[in-house]
This record gives structure tokens, C-alpha cells and sequence, in this order.
């Protein structure tokens, strides 16, 4: 071997052989091409759901956001707090002021049942009852049509993803929550976090409707700063008068995600595994009739001193060339099909609908390349090496 | 029969290449075997038994509580033959990963309401002695290695005891099975009566989750659903009253379209399968054109021709499917992979048979046009080729 310069030249001029028989053999180059595409696009396509819900569940929560719950209680939905628990946690050292009073909004988290569009069916839509200060909690919450309710009145707004997914929920519209029926006033945006689901009313009223007294489930309060954190939990901790738990927002959120995410990437990754197999024998097959159809060929060029090492390099990367191709039509379809799509599911802590929009992040484009490499790498190897070992004598006698 | 061997030799002359076919058929199956297990967890917990059981929540939604005293009210309606309820604990065993479902019930009306729970008759007796006792599911007791005799620590996330106490300790004096495959055993049932006296006061006392009504004849179970929801109509706690089936369905529907998405996954894995199994087919038919042709000029008819290449695409897709439907038997049967989200995760029986007419469609549609093009051969064209 005359050196890595004359290695490389030889790689390319064998790799070239491959490339260029390819249109000959289209067949079997596209059905493996597009064995490897459904691999990378189920993939990226089951991934993005989990992406997205992640993406949805903690858009909103700042750092400098804290949530109180009873203790014990794992979401929302089965916490609770009364009056004098609220004040304390509104008068809590740590917690940003304004001339109206503390930035602390103590709320109540319900749901109703209201068909999903797409199934017909009823699904648990949350619907929350706010105080004044949860506007100014959340610093990312728009009204983009129609107006904010008016406080003590029977009113409700909408998060734009519950007005998308849910029927009953556009502006003019009335919802039934118990013997009442509350018109809809307006539509809002929370910089796509999980409130763009939910369904917003004053608490008071909420607590009269609910029968609830005057207690509540939890109390979002916007700290001065992020690290005026622990000071805010120790004091709310160490009080007697409490049986509180405090978390940051963003904590919370990503806690809350945990079980649909991780349940989602393993079904994910499962299907993907198999089917990456599958693709993997879809290679393989082709390959093996790449490199049989051209015996004669690779022959010639070892009985003139190509070595063994450059013909395997280059069946490799010839396949891995295919493989790539592949996952590029997978990831390009995957990103067309799935990215944004708009869809909601259950948050089985909260027993509730988050709506949320299928993210297909550069990062799992990457996966998604990563694996079409993989599949080439492993369906391009066996043939490879049977092309080097083949005895060059036998394989020219066939000419 | 007799082309058996003509067949099976067609198949042997390039090993590697129907190897490959098979297992990658063999994957499809495995994955289909797989997404029908999950679809099956997802939406499968229908039992028969509920045909006849109505499930009564409150009209707004299911967190929302009934009054217990619905159940003498429901008895009296016509057309239900009895009423029982439960009530949503929320526990947590040790860590919050460990979850499964803990209700309170009435232990003598639940178990006549749920027969597909086989509990012996002495631990049925136990249970109806001690207040503090608790049944527990197969899959539960042996996930955490409980047994009879055990006293469990269960924290409620939603109920104090009156000591303002969220930890709750059960006796477990029986441990049920389930009488068919898709009964559920992973959830435990303890006594109402405890429960509801040693709960905290105020809100939630004398109030259960829901209600399962049996009625005395399925066919009318409808119009018995309507006569509920009008007995309770413009009270306090309005009900809606649907059958059991209808329930466990909008359970699932709350996750999403599942139907839809195992669909569209198994949509694209069949059509890659297709297109690898079919070029690989019409690769062969292609090599044997000579072949072919001698067959043909020794007297094969055309017919003949085009079923020995159908023969061959649905002997390797059936063999493939058969194969890939074992393995995923198998696979399945070692249980949930989640470790306990999806607890009625099983390969349903008919589904399997769904699974073998799929790969002889497979083999069917994988063979159609390159039999066509073998039965189109010209004997003189094909013969050109040796």
C-alpha cells in the first residue's frame, strides 16, 4: 500500500463505481432507501410527540416562579389550601410586590367535560379559577380576541389551544359548569405553555359554582428574584400554621411531564428499534446484490492492486451514501407531516387535556440521521467484507 | 403439491437474499404483534361482564363527587337490578412510580357486581371481618412481593384520616385473580365503612366517586341510563349515566385517536416491508426469465406460471408472518414494558388471526405483478436469455 493519499484515491474511485451503478439498480437502491425513510420518520414522528408535550408543559414557567401546594398532594388537581394558608403564602418573605399588593394568585383547579373535535368524544378540559394577580404571575399571557372576563361576574376565557381542540369554546359560545351556563369572552395566549389549554374564570366565582367554601388548591406566586427562592421555602416550610409544599414553576412543570414523555420515547424507541432491523435486512438485500453484480468489476480492480481494505471502505460508504439519502426523505417528510401539527392528550397526573403542537427539533433531525447512518453502516458491513474476501481467480474466471 | 419441491428449490437458490426477506417480514409481524398489545392496554379494558353495567359520575365531570345516598335512590329505579360505588384514593405506595388504582368499596356488593374477580370464599370471608382489610390484585401483590397477612402503608395525595394523617394502613386479606385475560388486577379495594369514618371531616364526607349500576336486561340498559339522569336531574349533583363499555372507551379517547396512530405506524411499516419484499420477488422472477421459459415450453401454462410465483411470495410472507406472530407472542408475554402504566398489556387472540391473514395479503400483493410479468413471458423471449 503506497501510502494514505493513494488509500484515498482508491476508496473514491471504487465508491464512484457504486455510486454511479446506482440508477441501474434503482429498484432495490429506492425500496431500501425508503425502508430506511419510514425508519427515520416513524421515528422522528413518534419522538416529536413527546418533544412537543415536554416543549408545552414547560414553555411558560420562569425561573423566577414558584408554586405552593398542600403537602402531599401531587398536582393541583388534589391539593388544597384554605383563606388563611393563601394570605400567609402571599405575605411570605420572597415575594415580588407591586403597589396593588403581592404578585400571589391563589387559585382553584377543576375540570369539565367537553367533546375533543377530532374523536366526538368527552374529554377533562381544566378550568381554573384565577385572583387579579395571576396576569401579572404570568408575564407571557395575552387576550388576542375578544376581552379578559370581568371580575365577579359569571365569565370565563380561553386558552387558544383549548378553543382549538375543544368544541363549545369560541368567543359568543356558553360552557355548562353545573346548573349555570358561562358565556366565553375572550381567548388567550401563554407563550405556548400548559394555561393555552385551560379555561379561565375569577375564583370567587368558581368557588360559589363549585361549592368549595372559601378554599383553594394552590397559590402561583412570582418571587422578587430567582434566587429569593429558598428564602420564600424555608419561611413557608418552617411555619406552623402551614403544611405546605413549595416548588419552583419549572420544576413542577417538568415533574408533571415525566410520565407521558418517558412513556412515549420508550414505545418510541421500541417501534423504531424493530423497525430499524427490518431496514437493516432491506440494506443488506441490496447491497448483497450491489456488490454481486459487480464481482467481475471489484476482481479486476484487486488483480490490478487495489487492496482488500479500500473495497470495504467503499461497499461501506456506498451504503451508508444510500442509508443517508434515506433518512434525509424520512426526516424531510417527518418535519413536513408532523412539525406544528396541533393535537391534545391526557397529563395522567393531572388526569386533565394538555394541547400542545408536535415539535420536531433539530435535535431529533439529528437522531433521526444518526440512526440512517447506523442501518447503512451495519447493512453495508457484511456485504463488504464477503466483496474483499472473495478469491480474486474465481471471481474473474466468471468473466 | 407436486410443485412443492420446483418452490422450494426456487427459494434455496439465493439463501442470503430469502433469509433477509423473511426476517425482515418476521420484524413487521414482531411489530405488529407489539402495537396490537399496546392498542390492546390503551383501549382493551372491556370486560363481557360489562355489557350489562352502567357507570354513573357526576354531569360535570368525574372528579367531582355524588352523594352516597344516590344508591338506595338508583335501587329503586326500574330496570336496575343493583347499585354499588367507588370512590378515587389517589394513594401512593412508597414512590409515586409505583402507581395503581386503590378504592374504597362495600366488599359484599362489589364482588357480586364484579364476578370476573375471583377471590376465595375464606379471604372473602376475611375481608368482611376486618374493617381494616384490603383485597389485592394478582399483578399488584406480586410486583411488590405482598402477602396475605401484610399491613400495608398507602399514602392518599386526596384523603386525611381525622388525625390530618395523608397515611393510610391496610390489612391485605385476600389476593384476587382475574377470571379473564383483559380483567385488570393490578388495582386493591378496601372497606367503604373505614374509609368514609375515619376520613377527615367536611368536605367529602358521605360522598363517592362513582356509581356501577347492573341492570336486570342489557337491551334496555339505554333507555335505564336515561331514567338515572332524570332522576337526579336539577338536583345538586346532576349524574350522566353511560354504559361500562362507552366509559373505559372515552378513558382512552382521552389519550388520543389510538387507533389512529398504531394505524398509521403499522401503514408505514407494511409499506416498507412491501416495497423490500416485493423488489427482492421481482429481483428473483427477473433472474429466472430463462427459466421460466423453459417451464413454459414444457408445457406450463400460463396460470400455472403465475400461481408458482404467487406460491413463493405467500409461502415466505406467511412463513415470515407466523414466525414474527411467535415471536411477538412471546415478547408480549413477559408483560408490560412501562413497568405499570399499561397494566392489560397482552397480544389478543384475534388480532393474531387479524396478523395471519395480513401476511398471506402481504405475500398476495408482494407477488401480484412480478407473477403477472412472469405469466406475460414470452416462451422465445425468455428462451433468447440462457
Amino acid at each position: 500500500m503506497a501510502g494514505p493519499v493513494n488509500w484515498i484515491s482508491q476508496i473514491a474511485s471504487v465508491t464512484k463505481f457504486g455510486l454511479l451503478s446506482m440508477p441501474q439498480r434503482r429498484g432495490s437502491v429506492l425500496a431500501a432507501a425508503f425502508g430506511i425513510a419510514g425508519v427515520v420518520a416513524v421515528l422522528v414522528g413518534v419522538l416529536s410527540i413527546a418533544a412537543g408535550f415536554q416543549r408545552a408543559m414547560t414553555a411558560s414557567a420562569s425561573p423566577d416562579a414558584a408554586l405552593v401546594l398542600r403537602s402531599g398532594a401531587d398536582s393541583e388537581m388534589v391539593s388544597g389550601l384554605g383563606r388563611p394558608s393563601t394570605r400567609i403564602i402571599a405575605d411570605a418573605p420572597g415575594v415580588a410586590r407591586t403597589a396593588a399588593g403581592p404578585l400571589a394568585s391563589a387559585e382553584l383547579f377543576v375540570i369539565i367535560n367537553l367533546p375533543k373535535i377530532s374523536t366526538g368524544s368527552d374529554v377533562n378540559v381544566p378550568l381554573r379559577g384565577v385572583e387579579r394577580a395571576a396576569l401579572l404571575v404570568r408575564d407571557k399571557m395575552r387576550i388576542v380576541e375578544g376581552r379578559m372576563f370581568d371580575w365577579g361576574k359569571d365569565e370565563v376565557i380561553v386558552g387558544i389551544g383549548a378553543a382549538r381542540e375543544f368544541s363549545g369554546l369560541r368567543v359568543g359560545d356558553q360552557i355548562k359548569v353545573g346548573r349555570y351556563n358561562w358565556p366565553v369572552v375572550g381567548i388567550f395566549t401563554s407563550g405556548g405553555g400548559a394555561a393555552e389549554s385551560e379555561i379561565w374564570s375569577d375564583a370567587a366565582v368558581l368557588q360559589a359554582a363549585y361549592n368549595r367554601g372559601d378554599s383553594f388548591q394552590s397559590v402561583y406566586v412570582r418571587l422578587k428574584s430567582p434566587e429569593a427562592f429558598n428564602e420564600f421555602k424555608d419561611a413557608l416550610t418552617t411555619d406552623p400554621r402551614l403544611n405546605a409544599q413549595v416548588m419552583r414553576q419549572t420544576d413542577y412543570f417538568a415533574d408533571q411531564s415525566t410520565a407521558v414523555t418517558k412513556l412515549i420515547t420508550t414505545l418510541g424507541f421500541l417501534i423504531a428499534f424493530l423497525m430499524a432491523i427490518g431496514a437493516v435486512f432491506g440494506a443488506l438485500n441490496t447491497m448483497y446484490s450491489s456488490v454481486s453484480a459487480r464481482t467481475r468489476e471489484i476482481a479486476t480492480l484487486r488483480a490490478l492492486g487495489f487492496g482488500s481494505g479500500a473495497v470495504v471502505v467503499s461497499v461501506m460508504l456506498e451504503s451508508i451514501v444510500l442509508a443517508l439519502l434515506g433518512g434525509a426523505i424520512g426526516a424531510g417528510l417527518s418535519y413536513v407531516a408532523f412539525n406544528g401539527f396541533h393535537t391534545a392528550t391526557m397529563n395522567w397526573q393531572s388526569f386533565s387535556q394538555i394541547t400542545f403542537a408536535l415539535a420536531v427539533t433539530p435535535q431529533l433531525l439529528v437522531q433521526g440521521v444518526v440512526w440512517a447512518t447506523l442501518i447503512g453502516a451495519i447493512g453495508g458491513l457484511f456485504p463488504a467484507i464477503r466483496a474483499a474476501r472473495q478469491p480474486i481467480a474465481a471471481a474473474l474466471r466468471e468473466l | 403439491m407436486k410443485y412443492w419441491h420446483l418452490i422450494w428449490s426456487d427459494l434455496r437458490r439465493k439463501k442470503t437474499r430469502t433469509v433477509l426477506t423473511l426476517l425482515s417480514i418476521v420484524v413487521a409481524f414482531v411489530l405488529f404483534g407489539f402495537l396490537s398489545a399496546i392498542k390492546q392496554a390503551l383501549t382493551g379494558g372491556v370486560s363481557l361482564e360489562g355489557a350489562n353495567r352502567l357507570i354513573v359520575r357526576h354531569r360535570v365531570s368525574i372528579i367531582q363527587l355524588l352523594p352516597q345516598s344516590y344508591q338506595q335512590r338508583m335501587e329503586r329505579i326500574a330496570g336496575v337490578a343493583t347499585a354499588t360505588h367507588q370512590t378515587w384514593f389517589g394513594g401512593i405506595y412508597q414512590d409515586p412510580k409505583n402507581f395503581f388504582m386503590q378504592n374504597p368499596v362495600v366488599p359484599e356488593g362489589f364482588m357480586d357486581m364484579h364476578p370476573e374477580f375471583l377471590l376465595p370464599a375464606d379471604q372473602r370471608q376475611a375481608w368482611l371481618q376486618m374493617r381494616t382489610g384490603a383485597v389485592v390484585g394478582r399483578k399488584t401483590a406480586e410486583r411488590f412481593h405482598w402477602k396475605i397477612g401484610d399491613k400495608v402503608p398507602i399514602k392518599s395525595t386526596i384523603w386525611a384520616q381525622k388525625s390530618g394523617s395523608f397515611l393510610w394502613t391496610f390489612d391485605i386479606v385476600g389476593i384476587f385473580d382475574g377470571r379473564d385475560k383483559n380483567t385488570d388486577t393490578t388495582p386493591l379495594f378496601f372497606r367503604y365503612d373505614y374509609f368514609d369514618e375515619a376520613r377527615r371531616l367536611g368536605w367529602g364526607k358521605g360522598m363517592v366517586g362513582w356509581f356501577t349500576i347492573r341492570v336486570k336486561d342489557p337491551a334496555k340498559a339505554a333507555e335505564v341510563a336515561k331514567l338515572v339522569d332524570a332522576e337526579f336531574e336539577n338536583s345538586s349533583a346532576e349524574t350522566k349515566t353511560e354504559p361500562e363499555g362507552a366509559f373505559v372507551q372515552a378513558w382512552a379517547n382521552q389519550i388520543g385517536d389510538i387507533a389512529l396512530i398504531t394505524a398509521s405506524i403499522l401503514g408505514a411499516v407494511f409499506f416498507t416491508i412491501l416495497l423490500v419484499t416485493g423488489n427482492t420477488i421481482s429481483q428473483s422472477v427477473r433472474e429466472r426469465t430463462g427459466e421460466l421459459g423453459v417451464l413454459k415450453a414444457i408445457g406450463f401454462s400460463n396460470v400455472q406460471v403465475l400461481g408458482l410465483v404467487l406460491a413463493e411470495s405467500c409461502l415466505l410472507a406467511v412463513l415470515g408472518g407466523i414466525v414474527g406472530l411467535a415471536v411477538a407472542w412471546l415478547l408480549t408475554s413477559r408483560g408490560d414494558p412501562t413497568g405499570g402504566l399499561l397494566p392489560l398489556y397482552f397480544f389478543p387472540f384475534h388480532d393474531v388471526l387479524i396478523g395471519v391473514a395480513l401476511s398471506v395479503a402481504l405475500g398476495v400483493v408482494t407477488g401480484f405483478f412480478p407473477a403477472l410479468q412472469a405469466m406475460r413471458l414470452r416462451v422465445a423471449e425468455a428462451l433468447r436469455r440462457i
